[in-house]
């Protein structure tokens, strides 16, 4: 057993616990990084990348399919085939080549990188199993950055067809029935990959809608892109078990029915990794399943951070980085607190869905006289040339003074408006900053300009 | 019937609390909505207080000259109105209940859409309690690194962003009273600086001194209660002449002295082991400038007045600070004064300025307890550190000298005294 020690623990290397080790190396701290897996955590490996290159690729497949069929454009092609192997094999390569940078940003920085499991042994000390035998590791301070694991059904357990995201996310072969429980983003991302693929696809989701936590008016042109693309939802329905056959037997509208399935992907939700690695031994305050953090995400231990999906939701990448960041300069002494006003959330359906601040009935829960304004894209014209006019933009502000509390929006390929969202809520824009800033035409974002415009009264093009 | 209270408003510019300068009102008076309750004067203004309601007085906050924190309690009104925004002193349930409750800024639901107002700083309410700050990232990373709380600053952008320019005026108001410094950070790095000019000829004399010279140090403590006075009194009397210094008393105190150990008032020529006594005083005064420590010559100290003699160390010490001093201010003196004025600690260990044989140093004045032989009295209380160089210099002779310093800087009259 070799002994090491260091200024700055810490545990998982995802994107909090990456961040946070590259700008602790970054501000000259003696900096040490354990993870099991390849750096970049769930988000690099088995999450966000991942699902994105194959989001990538079934949308390239989808296309190809409409060239060989009769189409607006005039293009002939022949009918496409896939190899999803090969697919798997390219999305493998891009989540390789990324581990290999976080490996290389670490080595630049000064950080250590240790591979393996880490238990905790008190606040400052944590035992590393690693392939090569047991390190004791000490440090003066430690940030927890576990993150999270897809939750089982307990009626569902993961295994034999009954997959998570992980494993939907290396299938080398698109399966003929693919069959969600749950209608989350995850659930409709994959889901939705997997029908442009070829796959018959069907949602099981408990809730009265999909994407439960988003407004109608967002989740409505993803519903009908679903039922366009043959995806079959069921709502209010309840996943009861799995069937000999390996049909998913599900309780739809109060009535047992066997959907038949290849696969099962189980998307109902993530929890925390709070278990498992002797974080209970720490006692430290808890908020429900969560590590409880204060606005400078330190727990209830002193020297010990937590940031990233431990500490709650939403549980996102991007959340996290900003933790990780925060954390480290923190730690270097550097004045800082949590203070963000937004945090923008991105689904990666078809259409996207970006929404960052308050939405029109959180604005009012919250007590807020607000007035909202909004476009859709079927009078846009850059909308119009790229065959996609479903969704619309919405601005959401208080009456009195114009402060924008949230912008959202729904639409193909607009996860990148996400940027100029945010930046409006951070810098506490009003509607008149957005109004009176000149947007490129033809582009999708003119459709925020004009929905402030609808804000003020006159929007132009509609 | 409910109480309601009026805290002292945000008065802008980042003021943080205020002085009550006036009541216009006294507990169970009546009073209407906008009548002026009290003042507070800030470093910049008289700030009025209106009533934001109808009612009577049942507290006031504060006696005339007190300092109240913005945000702090103020005044209570008993009254019957409906004010959104205004907490209500009790029950406390219901106080939290309604700050809770996001008000529109009074100032704008009053006189219509923001952009449109100019607001008296009167009238100007805080951010409600628990509102967000409104201000760029970059805003709000430029003040947490100053320890600035935003939740101070008045913000004068669109629905009271506040922009940087408001950071401005904060960092401008508080000049005169640095805010909490930032937290410490470990610093990286060294800066390699080339010693040269001026630095590189003090480092070389100053080395050469000290490993040249054995220095005895003699440290006395001196009552200057008088000298003290004396100066006062001329001072008061100085008409439109430069303000007396210790120092002159001190060079005029050093030529007496001098006069009965004529060995201290030397340069002693080490290579040739020859001692140079010197009929007149030849007084160095060390100056520090930007550039570093210079010791400009005060001559002929022995034929000059006080007066004469602070005209012309403010004249040499003007000229050393601007580098406009002559050769001649610069060579020649025969002994050395340094004093380091309020910096001059409890006792400092000089070194002679060689070839001189010794150097007197002025250390801090403070009013220090003594004992008067019944009791303790208040006693302003001097040290001089002097030192010399101990090859040509016994320390018997350093510490009759230092002795004889003493004396008649402790009975000034002594200086003035014609033998």
């Amino acid at each position: 057993m070799s002994d090491l020690t260091c200024k700055l623990l810490i545990i998982g290397a995802g994107p909090g616990g990456y961040v946070c080790a590259i700008r602790a190396g970054q501000l000259g701290l003696d900096t040490l990084v354990v993870d099991a897996a390849p750096p970049g955590g769930t988000c690099l490996n088995v999450g966000c990348i991942p699902s994105k290159a194959l989001i990538h690729a079934a949308d390239e497949f989808d296309r190809a399919k409409t060239f060989a069929a009769p189409n607006h454009l005039g293009i002939t092609a022949a009918a496409p085939e896939i190899d999803l192997g090969k697919t798997i094999d390219w999305k493998d390569s891009i989540v390789a080549r990324l581990n290999h940078g976080v490996t290389g940003l670490f080595k630049k920085h000064g950080v250590k990188l240790v591979q393996g499991r880490a238990r905790l042994i008190d606040g400052k000390t944590v035992e590393v199993q690693g392939e090569t035998g047991k390190t004791l590791i000490r440090c003066e301070t430690l940030v927890l950055a576990t993150g999270s694991a897809p939750v089982a059904l307990p009626a569902l357990p993961f295994g034999g067809p009954v997959i998570s995201s992980t494993e939907a996310l290396a299938l080398r072969q698109v399966p003929n029935h693919l069959v969600v429980v749950g209608g989350g983003y995850i659930g409709l991302e994959i889901g939705t990959a997997y029908a442009k693929l070829g796959a018959t696809v069907t949602v099981v989701e408990a809730a009265g809608s999909i994407l439960p936590q988003y407004p109608a008016n967002l989740t409505k042109p993803v519903a009908k892109r679903l039922v366009a693309l043959g995806i079959k939802v069921h709502l209010n329905a309840r996943a009861t078990g799995l069937a000999p056959d390996g049909a998913l037997l599900a309780t739809i509208d109060g009535t047992d029915t066997a959907l038949p399935a290849d696969k099962i992907l189980v998307t109902v939700g993530r929890r925390p990794v709070t278990a498992g690695f002797g974080l209970a031994e720490l006692r430290l305050d808890m908020e429900g399943p969560f590590v409880k953090i204060d606005e400078m995400c330190r727990t209830s231990m002193r020297s010990v951070y937590a940031i990233g999906d431990i500490t709650g939701e939403p549980m996102l990448a991007h959340r996290a980085m900003a933790q990780g960041e925060m954390v480290a300069e923190l730690i270097a002494g550097h004045p800082r607190a949590w203070d963000k006003r937004a945090i923008p959330a991105v689904c990666f359906t078809d259409p996207e869905i970006v929404s960052v601040g308050l939405t029109h009935e959180q604005a009012q829960m919250a007590g807020h006289d607000i007035i909202t304004g909004s476009f859709p894209f079927q009078a846009s014209g850059r909308a119009m040339t790229t065959e996609r006019e479903d969704g619309l933009i919405q601005i959401v502000a208080r009456r009195d003074n114009h402060l924008i509390l949230g912008l959202h929006g729904v639409g193909a390929g607009i996860a990148e408006l996400s940027a100029s969202f945010a930046l409006a809520i951070e810098m506490a824009a009003r509607i008149e900053d957005l109004a009176g800033t000149i947007h490129a035409h033809p582009t999708r974002s003119e459709a925020v300009q004009e929905a402030a415009l609808a804000a003020l009264g006159h929007a132009l093009h509609i | 019937m409910k109480t309601i209270t009026i805290k002292l408003p945000d008065v802008g510019e980042g003021v943080t609390k205020a002085e009550l300068v006036e009541w216009n009102v006294k507990i169970g008076d009546l009073v209407r909505e906008d009548d002026v309750l009290g003042a507070v004067m800030t470093d910049k203004a008289t700030v009025e207080i209106p009533s934001i309601c109808a009612g009577k007085i049942v507290w006031l906050g504060g006696e005339i000259g007190d300092d109240i924190a913005v945000g702090a309690d103020l005044i209570r009104i008993e009254t019957e109105a409906v004010i959104k925004g205004a907490p209500v002193a009790e029950p406390p349930a219901a106080a939290q209940a309604v700050a809770a409750t996001p008000a529109p800024d009074p100032a704008v639901a009053a006189t219509g859409p923001a952009k449109d107002v100019t607001t008296p700083i009167q009238t100007s309410a805080p951010r409600p309690e628990g509102a967000p700050v409104l201000a760029s990232p970059a805003v709000r990373g430029r003040a947490r690194d100053a320890g600035i709380d935003l939740r101070q600053v008045k913000g004068s952008g669109p629905a009271g962003r506040i922009t940087n320019q408001d950071l401005d005026a904060v960092f401008a108001a508080t000049t005169a009273t640095p805010v909490a410094a930032p937290r410490r950070t470990p610093q990286s790095g060294i800066v390699e600086e080339k010693i040269i000019g001026l630095r590189r000829k003090i480092a070389e004399a100053m080395s050469e001194a000290n490993t040249r010279i054995p220095h005895i140090t003699v440290v006395e403590e001196v009552d200057v209660t008088a000298l003290e006075n004396l100066r006062q009194t001329m001072n008061s009397a100085r008409g439109e002449r430069p303000k007396l210094t210790v120092l002159p008393y001190v060079v005029a105190a050093i030529v007496r002295a001098v006069a009965d150990k004529p060995a201290m008032n030397a340069h002693f020529d080490d290579d040739t082991g020859v001692v140079r006594r010197f009929a007149g005083v030849h007084a160095g005064i060390a100056t520090m400038t930007d550039k570093g420590l210079v010791v400009p010559v005060l001559r002929h100290a022995e034929a000059r007045g006080l007066w004469d003699m602070a005209a012309e160390i403010a004249r040499l010490s003007a000229a050393a600070r601007d580098a406009s001093a002559r050769r001649e201010d610069l060579s020649g003196s025969t002994i050395t004064v340094t004093s380091l004025g309020p910096l001059g600690a409890i006792a400092t260990t000089p070194i002679i300025n060689r070839p001189e044989v010794a150097i007197v140093g002025v250390n801090r004045m403070q009013i220090r307890p003594h004992w008067d032989g019944s009791t303790f009295v208040p006693r302003k209380m001097m040290n001089i550190s002097c030192s010399f160089d101990h090859r040509v210099i016994d320390g018997w002779d350093a510490a009759v000298f230092v002795n004889r310093l003493k004396t008649l800087l402790e009975n000034p009259a002594l200086i003035f005294i014609e033998d």
